[in-house]
């Protein structure tokens, strides 16, 4: 008797802040349709456009000399930028997150800066920098050093843009952590370095991750710096996205995606190892709980 | 404060001292670059290239175009977040793990994608197109890719804080007889209202910077589909480097106004999430 009172009520409760099924079902139809269009589709046609031609004529685009070195160049830039922001990430977050100083909200919004700079603008300050009429040009053009059209503005510009990835994940995951344990082990006499490798770090790892396969992710696949600083040389300073524009310029429409479809890959992977990642924390909290 | 004076870790000199030498090599510097250049140009210089008539129009074209995407992804964006927190559906997970998907994608696949997906024989514009409704290479085409981009700004940002939204208000306003429709407009919404508004601020800043997906979309047509990053590009590679600066502060200036704006949100939505 009790008991169905006590499910009457529940049930009426839930019905008064709920709406109606019609309402409810019509909202999600609604959510189901932006995401079909905004979500799937892009998606989807992305592969059957690179596969339109058939899978000899993928291999055949991705095979192209000037694809190689175009991937050969992305690889290579993330490479240079990820672990130099990595470094950079780890140094800001022990010092932002472990210690008190005055000027932190300063240099937390220097930080964040890249982020709100369009990335036009930010390929356009390194050529100011270093370009032939830049600050630095005529004394790097005088030293036969080239930057601005070569790799070092590539890696730079790339930089730039990533620069805040790594800091703002693990920042906030090294500020929850506290500081207790570390302070514990170098009160016993553990040193700065073996403090980070044994607790500091095994505790951040997963956040530490994200922020590397964000960054990651948006250093192979920036384009608006990096077509800037470029020069778009084929076969040597061309980039995967800028393939694509370049192929999507010319006569067949299946090639860019083809090339395309190689950063569409990437882009689901790094959503997997996000997924993965936030379901692993989510457990250790609940663990913790 | 006494933690403070005894913190017994290390490492505090070498990692701001690096943190500062980085930040300074790899933003600050290139900042002064910008900064130094501009102050080259005298103020009527600078006047004349930042406001000529195809400068206008881009500006125009670039703050209205991303107010639209903006606005549709405060409607849509925050519809997807209701439905994934409130209700139960098959899929769900599916569609909540995709919803950083426009975060992952470069910005020229997404362009090249959506470009395809509304031109006249692509898979929606054979559909669209002989309504009248061209996606691809219109001021329209532009707005559905800058509503791609800045998507999960609004969904991501709205999702925590309706996981937990107090619901005993709701609950309240139940039992005193009030229809949930009303419940809705007078309660639920002025509550979410600065979150919402804070996704839109988020998704707008985005999409006034962008330029990587618009390129493949826009057609890059001068006063009709030509983005302010556009016609930086554009001066670059005419080699007018005045012009392209006099653009670039403009458009960091005008973004800088509403990253100001977002943190006079956040602070005025959290006094309200306090009282």
């Amino acid at each position: 008797m009790k008991r169905t009172l006590k499910s009457e009520r529940i049930s009426s409760s839930q019905r008064s802040t709920q709406e109606p099924a019609l309402v409810k079902w019509l909202l999600i139809a609604v959510a189901m349709a932006f995401s079909v269009v905004f979500l799937f589709l892009p998606i989807i046609n992305v592969f059957v456009q690179a596969f339109s031609k058939g899978a000899a004529h993928y291999w055949n685009v991705l095979a192209e000399p000037d694809t190689l070195s175009a991937i050969r160049l992305t690889l290579l830039t993330a490479a240079i930028c990820v672990p130099l922001n990595v470094i950079f990430g780890v140094a800001a977050s022990w010092a932002i997150a472990k210690f008190e100083f005055r000027g932190k909200s300063v240099l937390l919004t220097f930080i964040d800066l890249p982020f709100s700079i369009s990335p036009v603008v930010s390929g356009l300050m390194f050529i100011l920098l270093f370009g032939a009429n830049g600050l630095f040009g005529p004394f790097l053009q005088s030293h036969g050093v080239k930057i601005i059209f070569a790799l070092p503005g590539i890696v730079l510009a790339t930089t730039f843009v990533t620069f805040p990835f790594v800091a703002r994940e693990l920042i906030p995951v090294m500020q929850a952590t506290g500081s207790d344990q570390e302070q514990v082990a170098m009160t016993l006499g553990a040193s700065g370095w073996q403090t980070f490798w044994h607790i500091t770090l095994p505790s951040v790892k997963w956040g530490l991750l994200y922020g590397v396969i964000l960054c990651n992710a948006r250093a192979m696949g920036e384009f608006g710096a990096v077509s800037v600083v470029s020069g778009h040389i084929a076969g040597l300073t061309d980039t995967v996205p800028l393939r694509i524009e370049k192929l999507y310029n010319e006569f067949d429409p299946a090639a860019p995606f083809a090339v395309a479809s190689l950063l569409a890959l990437l882009a689901l992977l790094t959503l997997a190892i996000k997924t993965f990642l936030v379901w692993k924390t989510e457990r250790r909290e609940r663990q913790a709980r | 404060m006494s933690r403070k004076k005894h913190n017994p870790l290390s490492g505090f000199k070498l990692t701001l001292g690096f943190t500062i030498f980085y930040l300074s090599l790899i933003v600050l510097l290139p900042l002064a670059a910008l900064t130094v250049k501009t102050f080259e140009l005298t103020w009527s210089e600078f006047w004349e290239l930042a406001t000529n008539e195809r400068a206008m129009a881009a500006y125009k074209l670039s703050l209205g175009a991303s107010f639209i995407a903006a606005a549709a992804n405060a409607v849509f964006g925050s519809l997807l977040a209701w439905v994934l927190v409130r209700y139960k559906f098959p899929g769900q997970g599916f569609i909540d793990g995709l919803i950083d998907f426009p975060f992952a994608l470069p910005t020229a696949v997404a362009g090249l994608t959506l470009a395809s997906l509304f031109a006249e024989n692509g898979w929606l514009g054979q559909w669209l197109v002989p309504h009248g409704i061209k996606g691809a290479f219109t001021p329209l085409g532009i707005v559905i890719a800058l509503t791609f981009v800045g998507m999960p700004f609004s969904v991501r940002t709205l999702q925590p804080v309706l996981e937990t939204f107090d619901r005993s208000v709701e609950e309240a306003a139940a039992t005193l007889g009030t229809n949930r429709l009303r419940t809705f407009v007078q309660i639920i919404l002025p509550t979410l209202f600065p979150t919402i508004l804070t996704g839109f601020a988020l998704a707008f800043a985005r999409a006034l910077g962008e330029y990587g997906s618009i390129v493949f979309i826009s057609g890059n047509l001068p006063f009709q589909t030509e983005i302010a990053p556009q016609l930086i590009v554009m001066r670059l590679e005419q080699y007018d480097y005045t012009g392209a600066i006099a653009l670039a502060v403009v458009l960091m200036v005008l973004s800088f106004i509403v990253l100001g704006t977002i943190n006079i949100l956040e602070s005025w939505s959290a006094r309200f999430s306090r009282q």
